[in-house]
Formats: structure tokens, sequence, C-alpha cells
């Protein structure tokens, strides 16, 4: 993991970016949309910081905080006007990439003949404001599990290929925050199109802004502000250092894939079955879950079907659903395989963790279960009680 | 009306290809039949698939010769929808026949498939109630308890909710129609808020809410408009009661409250038997 946070990996980095008020930031959002960009950010609505659609820089949510805590998300209001100094919200960019409801394709009765048409709606070209540095690992997460193989998601493909990644770096962890344990934050990776720090201080309100593409150079080169001076640099890099020193959460320091592959048979599954309703909404936030099911539909003339696919998670009995029942019955069977895929047999799969630290999971899980707690407790269990029979790591 | 329309696109039973449905109602307040007639762009298309023999809600006439139907019906149907549950003696006979003269069975909404707000008398002692409420209890018939449908006869699918979702009814009958199984998740609530992007209010304002241990169907409607879901759709599969009873505890609810959240539309579903117990103990809590 890398604290360095002047992105000089980035090609179009050659200068040292360029420093933006609130003014360039409205700016900015004026450009994109003028490019024709569907600007998504950060915005207020129903007391929490969601993902929308936004028309003006306006909607950024200027003064506005988070308490988080396990099962536990509330705004509150900063008096230093910053508007990315929060995290963990309701929804993550997956929303936009990899939607919850999709038509696949649709098919009519036509005489004898039965025509397929696959549904192929071109996708608005979306710019993303405010990308934290772990959204952004998990985005090339779900590049790799939905596009990096022999089969190629068309939705998920066609969403992303066009969309305009803008990192904001994280100089205000949450209390749910592990971006550090797992090497995706506080400082942005390369990957981006554009990347800001945000700093507020006694010179005012300010994002220092750097481009990591020829498009964002492009854009860069649009907005008023003047080229980045040693003291606003110095301040950022010093803001997201310290973000770094003040990590809500941490995961143990052991291999957590064979942490996860040598505690199958842990009592700690029970104990946490106990708490679990699995009621599925870890895996709905998580920016990384990319489970589906399909529903085939049809209609009352019988002439007309659809397929529908829509969000799934293995917390489902009908996720395992064989003849005769599902192979996950239990709940710990059903928690322990979404703790084990997400930081144990990702690695075997798709050559990496599957969580990137964001905390979603640990806030909207309405009875506060937290990874990092369960991770910390099945560590414990190897280092102490566990049974000689436990395959412990060599 | 309806009626009208149905004699314009018959050609009579002998020689009428469409599989014939029946409603039925035994003791409900008639909302789940009613979102049949509140399938208003649906209906026509339905009656052209479907021949609606016998609905005492919609038309007092049997068949096509329109005589008037009489309650047990003429039989036998392909698809009958039952609503309501069974409090008498009278209705316990009837749901035989009804199972007898129909080919598919479906109960519809939580008086059918968990014997409803009126299974309430399961916890106490009915005579008690007629006693107090009527001058002349003797006139009364009636049983200790309501039961749902399956207590009673084989059923071939449940369909939940106070009152039944509209799509979801459709659904039913199109699947029935296609010889498929119908698209009905039994998955939490939640499912259904995360999908259509409702921030949880639970964890965003502690508001109280049965979603996660209760059965998808509705849509989510009630979390969308910042109210806790009270469970009308019933238990989902397996939920974790022990669970969601320490949190609602912890989101600020009595004893008491808990109890009666669950003692609504399915207060008899077996799945909330442990909930009197669980809210008593008090003392385990997930969130300590
Ligand atoms: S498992 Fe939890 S912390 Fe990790 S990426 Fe998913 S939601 Fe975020
Ligand atoms: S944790 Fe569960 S829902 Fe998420 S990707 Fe893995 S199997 Fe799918
Ligand atoms: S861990 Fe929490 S959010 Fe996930 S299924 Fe269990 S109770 Fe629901
Ligand atoms: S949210 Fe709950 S109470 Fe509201 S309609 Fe749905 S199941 Fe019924």
């Amino acid at each position: 993991m890398s604290l360095d946070a002047d992105g000089n990996a980035s090609p179009a980095a050659a200068s040292d970016g360029l420093v933006i008020s609130r003014g360039g930031m409205a700016a900015l959002v004026d450009v994109l949309v003028r490019r024709g960009f569907t600007v998504v950010g950060p915005t207020v609505r129903d007391g929490a910081i969601v993902l929308a659609e936004l028309r003006s820089a306006d909607e950024l949510p200027y003064g506005r905080g988070v308490e988080l805590e396990a099962g536990r998300y509330r705004l509150r209001e900063r008096s230093d006007g910053a508007a990315f100094a929060n995290s963990a919200g309701p929804q993550s960019w997956k929303a936009f990439l990899h939607p919850s409801r999709v038509r696949e394709w649709s098919a009519d009765r036509v005489g004898d003949e039965v025509v397929f048409t696959a549904d192929q709606v071109t996708p608005p070209r979306y710019a993303f404001l405010g990308v934290r540095p772990c959204d952004l690992r998990a985005i090339a997460v779900q590049d790799r599990v939905l596009t990096g193989g022999v089969y190629r998601d068309p939705v998920y493909e066609g969403r992303r290929s066009g969309a305009l990644l803008i990192v904001v770096e994280c100089t205000e962890p949450g209390a749910t925050c592990f971006c550090v344990s797992m090497g995706t934050g506080p400082a942005a990776s390369p990957g981006y199109d554009l990347v800001m720090t945000e700093v507020v201080d006694e010179d005012g309100h300010h994002f220092w802004a750097r481009s990591g593409s020829p498009e964002g150079a492009e854009i860069l080169a649009e907005l008023p502000g003047h080229p980045a001076d040693p003291e606003t640099q110095e301040t950022a890099r010093a803001g997201v250092a310290a973000a770094a020193d003040r990590m809500g959460r941490t995961l143990p320091e052991a291999d957590l894939r064979e942490l996860m592959a040598g505690t199958l048979d842990a009592p700690r599954w029970d104990d946490v079955a106990g708490r679990c309703l699995t009621c599925g909404n870890c895996t709905m936030v998580c920016p990384t879950c990319f489970c589906t099911t399909t529903e085939d539909i049809t209609d009352l003339t019988g002439d007309h079907a659809e397929r529908w696919r829509l969000w799934d998670s293995c917390f489902d009995l009908d996720f395992s659903q064989l003849h005769g029942g599902p192979v996950r019955a239990s709940s710990r069977s059903r928690y322990r395989q979404w703790m084990t895929h997400k930081l144990g047999t990702w690695y075997d799969q798709f050559g990496s963790s599957g969580c990137v630290g964001c905390g979603r999971c640990i806030v909207w899980c309405p009875v506060g279960i937290d990874i990092t707690e369960e991770a910390a407790a099945l560590h414990d269990w190897t280092r102490s009680g566990a049974p000689e029979s436990a395959p412990e790591s060599p | 009306m309806v009626t009208h329309l149905r004699a314009a696109t018959e050609p009579g039973p002998a020689t009428d290809p469409r599989p014939t449905l029946a409603v039925w109602k035994f003791a409900s307040c008639d909302g789940c039949q009613l979102t049949l007639l509140d399938c208003e762009d649906e209906l026509l298309g339905l009656t052209e698939r479907v021949r609606i023999d016998h609905f005492l809600e919609m038309t007092p006439a049997e068949g096509a010769d329109g005589e008037r139907a009489r309650l047990a019906g003429r039989g036998p149907y392909d698809l009958s929808l039952v609503e309501g549950s069974i409090t008498t003696a009278e209705d316990a006979e009837r749901i035989q026949h009804v199972r007898r003269i129909s080919r598919y069975l479906v109960t519809i909404g939580a008086c059918a498939t968990a014997g409803g707000i009126q299974a309430l008398r399961n916890f106490t002692d009915v005579d008690e109630f007629l006693d107090a409420v009527y001058a002349q209890p003797e006139y009364i018939g009636t049983l200790e308890t309501s039961t749902p449908i399956s207590a009673h006869v084989p059923v071939d699918f449940e369909l939940r909710g106070c009152p039944i979702d509209r799509r979801q009814l459709l659904e039913v009958i199109t699947a029935h129609l296609a010889g498929r199984r119908p698209q009905i998740s039994s998955h939490s609530v939640c499912f259904e808020c995360k999908r259509r992007g409702t921030t949880c209010i639970t964890v965003a304002h502690g508001t109280p809410c049965l979603g996660p241990v209760t059965h998808a169907g509705c849509g989510a409607i009630c979390p969308a408009f910042g109210r806790g879901c009270y469970g009308c759709f019933g238990p989902m599969s397996k939920p974790n009661l022990r669970s969601m009873v320490a949190q609602l505890r912890h989101d600020g609810m009595s004893e008491r409250d808990i109890q009666r959240v669950f003692r609504t539309f399915n207060a008899a579903s077996p799945e909330y038997a442990p909930v009197p117990d669980l809210a008593a103990e008090g003392q385990h809590s997930s969130r300590a």
C-alpha cells in the first residue's frame, strides 16, 4: 500500500496539478454536463449521503459529515464546510455499473416463430464524482470479475467502458473504515481520470486536482484555478497521511486466506450465526459483491416473455437451492460463505481480496455484525483455543 | 359490467378452451379478492385467458348461462383462489368441498395463509369474548381458533400479504397458465429495499423495522416512506427471531410493543411462536 499521494505514476501528471476552489468544483460539474456526462455524486437524501445524479455542484454534501458505527449511520453538521469528509454511504457505484434490475432480453411469439430481442440500451456516459480510493479498488475488483474472464458481462462493460472516474482521497476516515489493512486507501491508487484532495484551512476551501488520463487532463485544463503550490500539496498530503493513522478498524495481521481456510470449524461461526438475520444487506451494500439471479416472466397472453437479472445474495436460501432443498440451509453456513468468499476464496477465484475495507457491511448490517471483529475472533481462536485438529498455517 | 365483457368473448362452456377460475371467501375482509378486480389494466386480458366462473364479489351469476351462483359453486374449477381463514364448523366442511372441486388451489393473503388477525382468538378464551361482545352469545357459532387453509386441506401455493400484491397475484395466475413456477421469493424485505435503493431506516434513523424477518413481495413499500415494516407479509424462510427481537429492543421497543407488533395479521404464524418468550427474556442482546 502506498501513502504517496502525489499521483506521479499517472501519465498526465507532468505538472503538479491544479488548485481549484468551490467555484472550480462548480465549474467541473458544468464542464462534465456540457461534455455530455451524466454526473453522479454524493448528495443528501433521506437522512444519508447517497449517490445520485447531480445537476450542479450545489447538490454536493457541503458541511455534512457522518457518524458511523456498526449498525448505525447518522448525518451531522460539519463546521468546516467540507463536502467529501464522509464515507460508507448506503450505496456504492455498483448501483450504476452493475444495476440491481436489468432486462436482458424479451421474446415474442410471431406466427409460428419465437423472436428474441436482446436488450441493448445505450447506457449514459457516467462521470462518477467523489469515488473513494477504496471504491476505486472495488471497481477494479468488479472489472476483473465481470469483464476479466472468458464470459464478459455486456451490461457492466457498456456502463463501465465510458465511465469517467473522479476520485477524492480520504482525509476523514469513518469509524468503520479499514482500507489501510486492505491496502486500498486512504490515498488513491492508479486507475482514475482525475484525483482530488480536499483541503480546508485558514486559506479557505480548496481541492488539489491532478489528472490520471488524457481525458482527465483535458477536463482539468478547462477549470479555473492556479497551479498547485507546494504548501497546498504539503497540507493535502499530510491530511491523507494523517487519515491513515486514524483508521476506525483493522483486520488481523495474518494471511487472511489461510485464516479463512483454517477456521471453517471454529465455534465462532455459531456465535455469529446466532446474531445474523440472514437479511442479505451486507452483500447488497458491498461494492464488490456481484451475484445475480434471473427471473423469467411471461405475460397473460402467453405470447411475450422476458428475462430479468436481479441482485442476489448468498444469504438467500434460494441461492443454493438444488433438488431437495438449499445446500446452505443454516445461517452459519450462509454467513461463513459470505465471509470466507470476501476474505479467502476470492483470492483463489480472482487473485485478490474480495474486500476493500470500505466498512459498508459493518455500518449497514441492522444488527451491527462486524467483519473485522469476526476475523479477529477467528484469529484469536487459531492462536489460543483452536483444537489440535484445526489446520494451523504452517 | 365485467360480466357483460365476458359474455362478449365467451363461446360457451362446451367449446370454451379457457381454464376456469373460482374465487372463494372464508373469514376475511375481502381486500385480497378485491386485488383481482384492482388489476384494472390486465382484467380484460385475464378474462381472455381464463373463464371467471365463480366470483361472488364480482357477479352473483355462475357460468356462461348466468344462472344464480350458489355458495358452494358448481365446479370443477381449474384454478381456485381462496381468501380467508377457517373459523366455523361450516367453513371447515366447505373448504373440503372447495378442495375437491379445484385442480389447483392457491391461498391468497394473510388470513388464508396464516389465520389472519382473527387468529388473535387462538391466544385467549373465545367464550369470554362472546360473553363480552354479544347480548345473546348462544346465537354465535364459532370455532375456538382461526386456522389457515393449509391446516385443513393440501394447498398448491400460498400467496402472502395483507392485502396481497397485485403484481404477485398476476404472476401466480400467469405462471399457472404457462405451466411454470411462480417467481415469488421468500427472502427478506431488505432485499427489496436495497434493490430499489431505499436507505435503511433502522441504520440511518434508528426506526424499528421487521423487514429483516419479513417475507418479501410488497416491494418494500413502508420503508420507502420512512415507516418500519410491520410484517404484513408474514415471516420469511427461517427468520432469526431471537436476533430480531434483540434488535427491536435496541431500537427502543418495550416488551409489550414487541409482543404486539408480531400479533397482527400473521399472529398465528408458527415462526412467531417464540416471540413472547424472547421479548420477556430481556437479557439476550446481540448489541451488547
Ligand atoms: S466486505 Fe464489507 S468492508 Fe469489505 S468491501 Fe465489502 S462492504 Fe466493504
Ligand atoms: S459474498 Fe455472497 S453475494 Fe457476495 S460475491 Fe460472494 S457469494 Fe456472491
Ligand atoms: S451479517 Fe448483518 S447484514 Fe449480513 S445478513 Fe447477517 S444480519 Fe444481515
Ligand atoms: S413493508 Fe412490511 S408492512 Fe409494509 S407492506 Fe411491505 S410487508 Fe407489509
